[in-house]
C-alpha cells in the first residue's frame, strides 16, 4: 500500500563513492528499516520497497545533487519524517531537502531527468585550459567512440566554464551535459576531449535537472 | 619479495585514492561504512589489525571476526581495525605504488599495530596469509621478526593443527575466542613498554589455550612419521587446552553495514554452539564441543536490537545444526509473531531430514520458495552408519515429499564421496537416490520438479574419528565423478561437484605437519594465492612445490595412518580424547551407530577437560546430560 511520497534530494560523499546503484538502493532501504519510517514494499514472491533513485551515479563520483522519491505505507508528517530519517543516516549519505509529492502515482523520476551540473576539480592547471575550452565549444561536432560505437559529444555538452581564477594550482570546471536515454553526456569524455586524463579529477555531480511537472487540476 | 616503503595513513589515503577508480569493485578497499568503529589512535593502549586473509567480500561475512571487532572495541583501552587482501588487481596496484597493506579504518599500515590478530578458519586461506605479511612488509618467519614489527597470533578452527603455518606464527589461540583475546590484551598492557618480543611472548604462554609454536621442535622417525616434541622452553606446557566460554555471551547487535554487495547480505546471530550429532567426518563437531545455547529471550533480545541497528532485512540464525537447538519452535513461533508484517526474513542453515524442518521453513521463508536443502552425506544405509548420520532413505524421501508438497521446486541434496569402505555401489546408489527424489517431485509438482545434486569430496580431518584415514586416491575420486557424470542427467537433475585436486590440497594441508611450511611458503612464492578460488587454484605450482622441497604429497594423503600413531597436533587438546575417537573409528569400521549424546553420555572427555567450567553453569546451559561419576574419570 503505497500513501505517501517524500522526495529527497541528498549528498552521497566520500564514504560511499564507490557503491554502486543497486548497493545506493540497498542502503536506503537499510537506513529506512532503521529509522523505523514504514517504506512501502510491492506485491509478488520477492517483495521489493519501492524507491525511485532520478539517475545512477557513476562509481568514483561524488554528489551534493541526488535525488530519489521513496512511497510509504503509512502517513507521516514532515517533522516525524525528518527527525526519524536524520536519526537512521549512514555516513556517506546526507539529507539536503525533503518534499512531500502530493502526486502518489505522478511521473517517476527517471522519466523527468534532462540534464545534469557536475563539477570537475583537476589534480593540476593548465595554462592553455580556457583556449581548449574554447577550442572545444567552437566545433560544431566532436565525434567520439565509446563502446564501440561512434556518437556525437558536443550537442551533449550544454555548458562548459572554467570557474577557477586564472593562475589557480588547481582547476575547476562546471559543464552541465545533457542526460537523457541515449543521449548522455559523461563528464570524463569531457575531460578526454579536453585532453585532460579523467583519472586526474575528482568529480561531483552538483545538480539532476528535471523537467518541470504541470499539476494535474 | 617485498619491496614496501612505510608510509602514514595520509600518504596511503592520497594513493589509493588514485588507485581505486582503475580497480574492480572499489568499495572492497574504503572502510567507512555504518558501524564502523574508529577510535583514537592514541587513546588506545593496544592496538590490533584484525586480519582475514580473503576479499572484503567474503570476510565480512566471517562472524569469528566480528565478535572479536565488537568486543576489542567495547574497551576503552583498546582498538581494532580490519584488514583483508585485496584481489589481484589491488595486490599488482599496492606493489606497483609500494603500499603496505593497511586497515581500512584509519588506513595505517599494519606494521604500526601492536598485534596483527589473524583468522584462518580454512586452510585454504594459508597463501593468502603469507601474501598479507608480505604486503604488509612483515617477515615471513616468526624467527625473523623484531620488535618493530606486531606480534602476529592466530586462531580459528583450521589451527586445531597449526604445525603446517608453525614457523610463521609468533603465537596461537586454540579454541574460542572470546575471552583469550581480552587477557592477551591485558597481559600485554601490563608488560613494560619497552619489553621485548620474547618477553611478550614468554608472557602469552602463560595463559590457557595459547600456543607458542617456536618453543617446539618436531621430531621425526626413520620413515619420516612424527613421534613427539621436543620442548626447546622447558617451561612450555605439554598440551594446550582449547579454550571455551562456559556461556555464550550477549552476540554482538551492531555489526558493520557494507556499502557494496557481500556473500552474506544479513544480520549473523548463533544461536547456539557445538553439535551432539557425531558426524564422523565433521570437525567442526568436534572443536565446537560442548554444545551451549543461547536463551530464545537472549535471541529475540539481540534481534530487537540487530534490526533497528544494521536495518537488514534478513537475519540468519546461525548453528551447526538449526534443528537440534532444543527451543526451534517456541523461537521461530515467538519471531514470527514479533517481527511479522516487517518484510524480515530469517534463514535457518543445517536443518536435520525430518518433516519438522519443513514446517519451520515453510513459517519462516515467506512468499519465495527457492531451495529446499538436504544433507544425507551419503546415499546407503550402510554408508549412511559408517559415517554416523542414520537416516532411513524412507524419511528422506518422506520429507522430500513434503518440500515439494508446500511449495518448493528445487531440493539440493548434499553428498559426500570418498567416505571409508566406499564402493561404486554406493556412488552409483547417490544417483539412484537423486532421481527417486526428483520422481517424488514429479509425481507431486509434474515437470516443475528439480534436483540439484551436489557431491564433495571427504576430506579427513585431525581431533576426528576420521583422523586414520587415507584420503581415496585422485584417480579413483575421478572414477566415481565419471560415474556420477554419466549417470545425473536429463530434464530436472543437476550435478555439481569439487575439483578432486582440490580435495588433495586441502588433505595435505590438513593433517600436515611442519614440514608442510616450506611446502606453502614455495607455493606463495610461485603465485599460489585465493586457493579456495577455482580460477587461481593451481595444482602443479603445489606438486612443483612439494618437488622441490622434497617433501612427498602422498604421505600425507592417501596413506592410512597406524592407529598408534603419533600425530602432529595431538598436543592441541580439544577437550574430546583420542582414545573416544579411536574408540569411535572402531564403532565405525563394525557400521555401529553413536546416538546423539545428549540423551546419554559417551565420554568423550569434554566433561571432566571443563569440570570447573561446567560447575560454574550447571544445568541447561550445556546439552551435556548430568554425569554423576563426573570428575572421577581423570
Amino acid at each position: 500500500m503505497k500513501t505517501q511520497r517524500w522526495r529527497l534530494t541528498f549528498a552521497k560523499t566520500e564514504a560511499m563513492r564507490f557503491t554502486g546503484h543497486l548497493d545506493l538502493i540497498l542502503t536506503w532501504e537499510r537506513t529506512f528499516r532503521r529509522s523505523g519510517l514504514p517504506l512501502s514494499y510491492s506485491e509478488g514472491f520477492n517483495p521489493r520497497p519501492v524507491i525511485n533513485l532520478a539517475a545512477p551515479l557513476p562509481l568514483g563520483f561524488t554528489s551534493t545533487g541526488e535525488i530519489g522519491d521513496f512511497w510509504l505505507s503509512d502517513t507521516v508528517t514532515e517533522g516525524e519524517f525528518s527527525r526519524s530519517i536524520s536519526r537512521a543516516m549512514p555516513p556517506g549519505l546526507d539529507i539536503l531537502a525533503i518534499q512531500e509529492i502530493m502526486q502518489l502515482h505522478g511521473a517517476k523520476l527517471p522519466s523527468l531527468v534532462q540534464a545534469a551540473v557536475y563539477q570537475l576539480v583537476l589534480e593540476k592547471n593548465y595554462p592553455d585550459l580556457p583556449e581548449r575550452i574554447q577550442e572545444l565549444l567552437g566545433v560544431r561536432s566532436l565525434l567520439r567512440v565509446k563502446k564501440g560505437k561512434e556518437y556525437d559529444l558536443r550537442p551533449l555538452i550544454q555548458e562548459l566554464t572554467l570557474i577557477s581564477p586564472a593562475g589557480s594550482v588547481t582547476a575547476v570546471l562546471r559543464t552541465r551535459l545533457s542526460l537523457l536515454p541515449g543521449a548522455t553526456g559523461r563528464p570524463e569524455e569531457v575531460l578526454n576531449a579536453l585532453d585532460v586524463d579523467p583519472l586526474e579529477a575528482r568529480i561531483n555531480r552538483e545538480k539532476i535537472i528535471l523537467k518541470p511537472v504541470t499539476p494535474k487540476s | 619479495m617485498n619491496d614496501i616503503n612505510m608510509m602514514d595513513s595520509a600518504q596511503i589515503s592520497a594513493v589509493i585514492n588514485k588507485i581505486l577508480p582503475s580497480v574492480k569493485s572499489p568499495g572492497r578497499y574504503t572502510g567507512g561504512e555504518f558501524n564502523q568503529v574508529l577510535k583514537n589512535w592514541n587513546s588506545a593502549a593496544i592496538k590490533t589489525a584484525l586480519l582475514f586473509p580473503e576479499i572484503y567480500d567474503l570476510a565480512m561475512s566471517n562472524l569469528g571476526l566480528m565478535i572479536l571487532y565488537d568486543l576489542i572495541n567495547q574497551s576503552p583501552h583498546y582498538l581494532a581495525e580490519r584488514v583483508f587482501v585485496p584481489w589481484t588487481d589491488m595486490e599488482a596496484a599496492l606493489r606497483r605504488e609500494g603500499i603496505p597493506l593497511y586497515s581500512l579504518e584509519s588506513k595505517r599500515p599494519v606494521v604500526d599495530f601492536d598485534i596483527l590478530a589473524v583468522s584462518l578458519p580454512y586452510e585454504s586461506l594459508y597463501t593468502n596469509f603469507l601474501n598479507a605479511l608480505d604486503l604488509a612488509g612483515i617477515p615471513l618467519h616468526s624467527a625473523e621478526r623484531d620488535d618493530s614489527h606486531p606480534l602476529v597470533i592466530a586462531g580459528g578452527h583450521a589451527l586445531f593443527n597449526p604445525e603446517p603455518l608453525a614457523p610463521f606464527l609468533d603465537a596461537v589461540a586454540i579454541g574460542e575466542g572470546e575471552e583469550v583475546i581480552v587477557e592477551i590484551l591485558a597481559s600485554l598492557s601490563e608488560l613494560p613498554e619497552n619489553a621485548s618480543r620474547a618477553q611478550k611472548l614468554e608472557r602469552l604462554s602463560k595463559l590457557e589455550g595459547i600456543y607458542i609454536p617456536s618453543y617446539y621442535n618436531p621430531v621425526y622417525d626413520q620413515d619420516g612419521r612424527f613421534t613427539h616434541l621436543d620442548k626447546i622452553n622447558p617451561a612450555a606446557p605439554d598440551s594446550i587446552l582449547k579454550r571455551i566460554i562456559g556461556k555464550l555471551p550477549p552476540p554482538p547487535t551492531k555489526p558493520i553495514v557494507p556499502y557494496i554487495d557481500t556473500v552474506h547480505n544479513r544480520a549473523p546471530l548463533e544461536i547456539m554452539r557445538g553439535c551432539t550429532r557425531g558426524c564422523r567426518f565433521c570437525h567442526a563437531g568436534i572443536v565446537t564441543r560442548p554444545v551451549r545455547e543461547r536463551t530464545v529471550d537472549d535471541i529475540l533480545t539481540a534481534m530487537e536490537s540487530l534490526i533497528p541497528n544494521t536495518g537488514y532485512s534478513e537475519i540468519g540464525l546461525l548453528s551447526l545444526s538449526s534443528s537440534d537447538y532444543t527451543q526451534i519452535i517456541p523461537l521461530v513461533d515467538a519471531i514470527n509473531e514479533r517481527f511479522a508484517g516487517q518484510n524480515i526474513s530469517i534463514s535457518l542453515p543445517s536443518l536435520r531430514i525430518e518433516s519438522v524442518s519443513v514446517d519451520l521453513m515453510d513459517s519462516l521463508s515467506g512468499k519465495r520458495r527457492s531451495g529446499f536443502t538436504l544433507a544425507p552425506e551419503a546415499a546407503t544405509e550402510r554408508l549412511r552408519a559408517i559415517i554416523n548420520k542414520p537416516i532411513p532413505d524412507r524419511q528422506l524421501l518422506d520429507t522430500s515429499r513434503e518440500i515439494y508438497s508446500r511449495g518448493w521446486h528445487t531440493i539440493k541434496l548434499y553428498f559426500m564421496i570418498g567416505h571409508p569402505t566406499e564402493t561404486l555401489e554406493d556412488v552409483q546408489a547417490i544417483a539412484d537416490l537423486s532421481k527417486q527424489v526428483l520422481a517424488v517431485g514429479k509425481e507431486i509438482i509434474g515437470r516443475r520438479a528439480k534436483v540439484h545434486t551436489s557431491v564433495s569430496t571427504f576430506v579427513p580431518k585431525p581431533h576426528t574419528p576420521f583422523q586414520w584415514v587415507g584420503v581415496a586416491p585422485i584417480d579413483e575420486i575421478q572414477d566415481k565423478l565419471d560415474l556420477l557424470q554419466s549417470e545425473i542427467r536429463g530434464k530436472g537433475l543437476k550435478l555439481n561437484w569439487n575439483d578432486p585436486q582440490e580435495t588433495h590440497f586441502e588433505a595435505w594441508l590438513s593433517r600436515g605437519d611442519r614440514r608442510l611450511a616450506s611446502v606453502i611458503q614455495h607455493a606463495w612464492e610461485n603465485g599460489a594465492r585465493f586457493d579456495a578460488w577455482q580460477e587461481h587454484f593451481d595444482f602443479d605450482i603445489w606438486l612443483e612445490a612439494f618437488a622441490s622441497t622434497g617433501v612427498d604429497p602422498g604421505f600425507y594423503t592417501t596413506r592410512a595412518r597406524d592407529t598408534d600413531e603419533a600425530f602432529p597436533w595431538d598436543h592441541i587438546n580439544t577437550g574430546v580424547k583420542k582414545s573416544f575417537l579411536l574408540e569411535d573409528y572402531h564403532w565405525s569400521q563394525q557400521g555401529k551407530i553413536r546416538p546423539d549424546c545428549r540423551g546419554e553420555c559417551f565420554a568423550c572427555g569434554i566433561l571432566p577437560a571443563y569440570n570447573d567450567l561446567r560447575h560454574i553453569n550447571p544445568g541447561e546451559l550445556w546439552l551435556c546430560p548430568e554425569v554423576t561419576r563426573m570428575g572421577k574419570e581423570k
